[in-house]
């Protein structure tokens, strides 16, 4: 039985570009150094992917991994995956010095869709889009709270702390109002 | 009076009206007005009075500069004071009110200062805080106060919505005249990523109504095509209403956009602020016209020459059938040969200079204008106009040769550089005699991360004054700043401007030059603060020689226009009277923003529900439709009780108490700080972190533990979980979280970078809940699932398990002196898990207990609270939480603060609990009173509360508190302060008051 709900139980804006809520979606926090014997095992376990390079994403929608910062990884799965991961991590860096932890609770994720769903960040990131790569995890800002993004097929997906949820629906809604483009 | 032409206006649309008021009177305008042209296009020639005097004000500048056509616009919540009417686009159904008059514009009761102007002179505040003290409370300060001032702050909150934004290129461009079209022209020729920005609504600058002629085409159709070929680069972003505000460091520039300003209320945001990241900066800003010093300059009527050109040429508005020229150079005689051309008369065009060469001179002089050489304006006659000169020779003292009738007056004292975008981030000055003006030193730029230039001034803001310089200059500067992005390629296209021979111009600070004081306290420099050249010389005869120190002294320049136009004067009278070169003066300092940008902007979108970011947990929603009451702690907000029926908060707080002690509370737990430690070091690490010992607490078991800074003083507490061999769980408090986090992080990376230890702030992952009372273990043997019995899960040890089908993992830990578990579970099933509790609890009396509620139970239970008890000045010795640091470590993290004498003394407040002989509650802060008084006569003091609250369980105000001898007092009786009146007299006692011996919370 889950009861799993994401923050705004999925709600939606549209403006001048679209903004919804998704989730929830599982997510690991994998700290490992890159020369950790049975990192590259044990993300190709988790997501089925290589070891992404410093600020790049692998692997594609569904399941990927992100680049976080020199030590650390994020391991993106459907929300039902994480428990199958995190003890395939376990044994594949049995006896290494990591630290995996299921954090797919502790965000929220938005889809900012639409031709200039791009503008819609630009207004609350201070990201420079026109060299933001399509693999690229950008870990940044937004207005007041941390978040970090990354593009996809029509638009971007932004993830934030579940407890800010509602502000940042209000910020992307707010940047969103149709009138307000760019 | 001024009134519209019947033909030409280059920027107006005559077949779309504007209908609009001023102080409730209806005008009409056209489309493409600015509010300034539109007001002259009525004959209202008089649109404010001055901040002092009250001496009547008309129009003068165009642009950015005016000092004096501030109006208050619009109402309600769209009011905004201090709008300058010369950058205000004019739209249907535009309001506006002068400003700084009572009881009307025509007639003002103020107007009395200026008839005692001579007893406000420069330096009047400074004089008056000085002697006699009483008379400056008690009689200047209720006259200033009444009569000073310009506009009214808006009485409504902003109707309006506003927003910022990010942006970044290589090359951008302030300023879009020619030559900043120039500059993105080459820049983006040569595929650079470009951003131009214009503050105007319209482009090209000056050069249209100047008459330029850019590669053989009239300067208008040029600046079209420009703009054409701008817009086919995809690499170029040209922006439009958009003032460049603030150069910072690194290539940084915040910018306002007047989205909306002249479509108020179509949803647009009113403005948006640009953050704008650049490679290189080009200012292109122009520059502005220096208004003459000579006595009536002030006297509505009297405009800068380039001025009253563009609202004759712009938007064929006449100032007045005749129009006086007065200059010191030669592009004033471009607004003779404008006027006349418009059919309008100029009577004579009064020259400073002896001799005039130039082509303009020429030009007017075939045109059959009169100019009369080596002469000035003795004196400008009129009240709210303009009505006639008098002439006199520039070099004597003012003796009137001849009156002339007239009703407008437009003079050019030269022209200033725009530089204060070069200036805000450090680019220097330096002086052109040639110009008698500051322009950019391009020896000594503002520079950057790498040390290196990040400014270019270009065309007329660099000092290149005519058309063909100015566009010379924007391509070699621009060039330059290709070359500092690594682009060396020649531009690819470069045009430019026809010649005209202009001779050159004579510096003319006082006109005349022998002008004596009864002139001289008639030339205004600055006229919305009223400063004239005599009050800039009596402040030089008192001393105050720096310009910084006169500005202040004098007030020059501190209005809302900054001195755009008295600057340059200012200190050209101050360097004259004492007897330096202006150079050696110097100027005041340019700082951000260049025009005012509205506090909307820069709070962008901060408003209302973004505000700032509240951070709720997942049974928030659940505490909404509960009517819980919130307090925030941190950026939490945390329900403080939840109120039933017509409840006071003091009742439901006092039944959330009696029913968790006597049945079943539970409590939203969830913003409790939850921070994994993992790792081969972890042991030795929360070792020093703590002063307790973590490594030695087995698996499966529970420690409390305190935390300290390197000083020594209590930082933060909570219980400890060990997970698994190299694993531990720390609990935090729920503002600590982040903070604790980061401590953790800053010790692992900056100083034990080598040990193997991993920290995950995992707080928002779980929801947390706390189930407290009689019943709790009751509730959990109904959701089912694991074993919660005392022998399994005895107090401080912890299991994982299931209850109700969640999985979750139980800490029987207990902050209130109950039978207590605090469960925690996925923040995704938070919201079901809380409901199912109560579903199930019901029938056990469950109910929610808020923050105050908490509070109460710990404080009864004598366990202190991080911010309560603490302060950053106390060590857990003065809580007498001496049982909780480790005397066998070698080190922890405060331990040698510690020791130090002053915190190890003996005579330190220390803890002790408190019981008011009559039952009341002790105020929240107050102090413990001692015999005497200090060395400032004030009583003396022995101890203060912490925390007080009233006990719902025993019936009677219960504290604790700091006081100098601690429990060694017991018993003691001792007097608290209060506010109202006689003191509280408490007793000495235990701070556990309830259930000593901890039997509850071990059933």
């Amino acid at each position: 039985m889950s009861n799993a709900v994401s923050a705004l139980g999925n709600v939606s804006y549209n403006g001048f570009a679209q903004i919804s809520e998704i989730g929830p979606i599982g997510m690991i926090s994998l700290r490992a150094k890159p020369d950790v014997k049975g990192l590259d095992k044990a993300i190709k376990a988790a997501v089925g992917t290589k070891v992404p390079a410093a600020r790049q994403m692998e692997g594609a929608q569904e399941r990927f991994a992100g680049w976080m910062s020199p030590d650390e990884y994020l391991l993106v799965m459907p929300y039902a995956d994480t428990g199958a991961a995190m003890a395939a991590i376990d044994k594949a860096l049995k006896g290494q010095h990591y630290l995996a932890a299921v954090v797919s609770d502790a965000r929220a994720v938005f889809r900012v869709t639409g031709e200039k769903a791009d503008q819609v960040l630009a207004k609350l990131s201070p990201v420079d889009f026109a060299n933001l790569g399509a693999q690229e995890l950008r870990r940044t800002r937004a207005a007041q709270v941390a978040a970090a993004f990354w593009r996809d097929d029509s638009g971007y997906t932004l993830v934030c702390f579940r407890s800010v949820a509602t502000y940042m629906m209000g910020l992307l809604s707010h940047s969103a109002m149709t009138g307000s483009e760019l | 009076m001024s009134t519209r032409l019947s033909k030409g206006g280059r920027l107006i649309d005559r077949s779309k009206v504007q209908n609009f008021t001023f102080n409730g009177t209806a005008m009409r305008g056209y489309q493409g007005d600015t509010l300034a042209a539109a007001l002259l296009a009525n004959d209202q020639m008089l649109v404010g009075r001055s901040f002092k005097y009250h001496r009547p004000r008309g129009i003068v500048g165009s642009g950015p500069e005016e000092p004096n056509a501030l109006v208050n616009l619009g109402r309600a919540g769209r009011s905004e004071p201090n709008q300058r009417a010369t950058t205000t686009e004019l739209f249907d159904g535009l309001e506006c009110a002068s400003q700084n008059h009572w009881p009307s514009l025509n007639y003002d009761v103020g107007v009395i200062n200026n008839t005692l102007a001579r007893f406000l002179p420069g330096g009047f505040y400074y004089k008056t805080f000085m002697y006699p003290r009483a008379a400056w409370k008690h009689l200047f300060e209720p006259i200033i106060r009444a009569s000073a001032g310009l506009g009214k702050p808006p009485q409504e909150p902003d109707a309006d919505r506003y927003e910022q934004a990010y942006a970044f290129c290589d090359v951008l461009i302030i300023g879009g005249g020619i030559a900043g079209l120039q500059a993105a022209l080459i820049a983006g020729t040569a595929g650079l990523r470009v951003i131009l920005l214009e503050q105007n609504a319209h482009w090209g600058g000056r050069a249209p109504v100047d008459g330029d002629v850019v590669d053989g085409m009239p300067a208008a159709e040029w600046v079209a095509k420009a703009l054409q070929d701008l817009d086919k680069m995809t690499n170029v972003t040209l922006r439009n209403r958009c003032t460049g505000a603030g150069v910072y460091d690194h290539g940084y520039v915040l910018a306002d956009e007047k989205v909306a300003d002249h479509t108020p209320g179509d949803g647009r945001p009113k403005h948006r602020l640009w953050r704008i990241r650049a490679g290189q900066i080009l200012t292109a800003t122009g520059a502005i016209e220096r208004p003459l010093s000579f006595a009536g300059n002030d006297i509505p009527g009297v405009m800068l020459a380039a001025s009253t050109r563009d609202f004759v040429v712009n938007f064929a508005v006449s100032p007045g059938d005749r129009t006086v020229i007065v200059t010191n150079n030669d592009d004033a005689y471009r607004t003779a040969i404008a006027l006349h051309e418009a059919g309008l008369s100029v009577p004579c065009i009064v020259d400073a200079r002896s001799t005039v060469t130039g082509d303009l001179p020429l030009r007017a002089k075939a045109l059959g204008l009169r100019i009369a050489t080596g002469m000035g304006i003795a004196k400008v006659s009129g009240g709210k106009r303009v009505t006639k000169v008098a002439l006199c020779m520039q070099a004597g003292e003012g003796a009137v040769i001849e009156e002339i009738a007239c009703e407008a007056v437009a003079m050019s004292g030269g022209w200033s550089p725009v530089v204060h975008l070069w200036s805000h981030c450090g680019g220097k000055l330096t002086w052109d005699t040639t110009h008698a003006h500051f322009r950019p030193d391009a020896t000594r730029p503002p520079t950057g991360a790498d040390g290196a230039a990040m400014v270019v001034a270009l065309g007329a803001a660099n000092g290149a004054m005519t058309a063909a310089d100015a566009m010379v200059d924007a391509a070699n500067g621009t060039q330059l700043a290709l070359k500092a992005l690594g682009f060396d390629a020649k531009p690819k296209i470069v045009s430019s401007a026809a010649p005209v021979q202009e001779a050159e111009m004579e510096p003319v600070w006082i006109m005349p030059y022998g002008a004596g004081v009864k002139l001289k306290s008639k030339m205004w420099l600055d006229y919305q603060n009223d400063v004239k050249v005599s009050d800039v010389q009596l402040a030089a005869r008192e001393g105050y020689s720096s310009v910084e120190h006169t500005k202040r002294y004098t007030t020059l320049g501190m209005a809302t226009d900054q001195g755009k136009l008295s600057n340059i004067n200012g200190l050209a009278i101050l360097a004259d009277a004492r007897n330096a070169e202006i150079p050696q003066v110097g100027t005041t300092t340019f700082r951000p923003p260049y025009t005012p940008v509205t506090l909307g902007a820069l709070a962008g979108e901060s408003r209302g529900e973004i505000f700032q970011p509240l951070r709720m947990t997942p049974m928030h929603a659940w505490h909404q439709t509960q009517g819980a009451y919130f307090e925030p702690v941190g950026l939490w907000r945390r329900p403080y009780t939840f109120p039933r029926g017509g409840e006071t908060h003091a009742q439901s707080v006092a039944r959330e108490v009696n029913n968790t002690r006597n049945a079943l509370g539970l409590l939203d737990a969830s913003t409790l700080g939850k921070i994994i430690v993992k790792g081969p070091d972890a042991g030795r690490f929360l070792d020093m972190l703590y002063t307790g010992v973590m490594s030695s607490l087995p698996i499966g078991k529970c420690r409390y533990g305190l935390m300290c800074s390197e000083q020594g003083f209590l930082s933060d507490d909570g219980v400890v979980a060990r997970i698994d061999d190299e694993t531990w769980l720390c609990h935090t408090t729920s503002g600590g979280a982040d903070r604790i986090h980061a401590w953790m992080e800053d010790w692992l990376q900056c100083e034990w970078w080598d040990w193997q230890v991993y920290t995950a702030n995992i707080t928002e992952q779980l929801a947390q809940v706390a189930v407290v009372g009689p019943n709790a273990r009751k509730l959990l043997e109904k959701m089912g699932g694991m074993d919660v019995s005392k022998e399994t899960l005895p107090f401080m040890q912890w299991a994982d398990g299931t209850l109700g089908g969640f999985a979750v993992r139980v800490y029987r830990i207990s902050f209130s002196g109950e039978l207590s578990y605090e469960i925690a579970v996925a923040a995704s099933e938070g919201a079901a898990f809380w409901a199912a509790l109560h579903a199930a609890g019901a029938e056990l009396g469950a109910m929610p207990y808020g923050t105050e509620a908490l509070h109460i139970m710990r404080a009864e239970k004598g366990f202190i609270m991080i911010g309560d008890e603490t302060d950053g000045t106390i060590i857990p010795q003065d809580l007498n939480l001496g049982w909780a640091i480790s005397k066998k470590k070698a080190d922890f993290l405060g331990k040698r603060g510690q020791e130090r004498t002053y915190l190890a003394s003996e005579d330190r407040w220390k803890l002790a609990g408190f019981e008011t002989l009559d039952g009341s509650v002790i105020p929240d802060g107050s102090y413990i009173l001692a015999p005497g008084l200090n060395a400032n006569g004030q009583g003396n003091t022995q101890g203060r509360v912490t925390s007080t609250y009233f006990s719902p369980t025993l019936g009677r105000g219960i504290a604790m508190g700091l006081i100098k001898g601690g429990l060694a007092r017991m018993g003691d009786v001792v007097d608290f302060n209060t506010l109202s009146g006689a003191p509280i007299k408490a007793k000495v006692v235990d701070p556990v008051f309830y259930d000593k011996d901890g039997e509850k919370q071990n059933v």
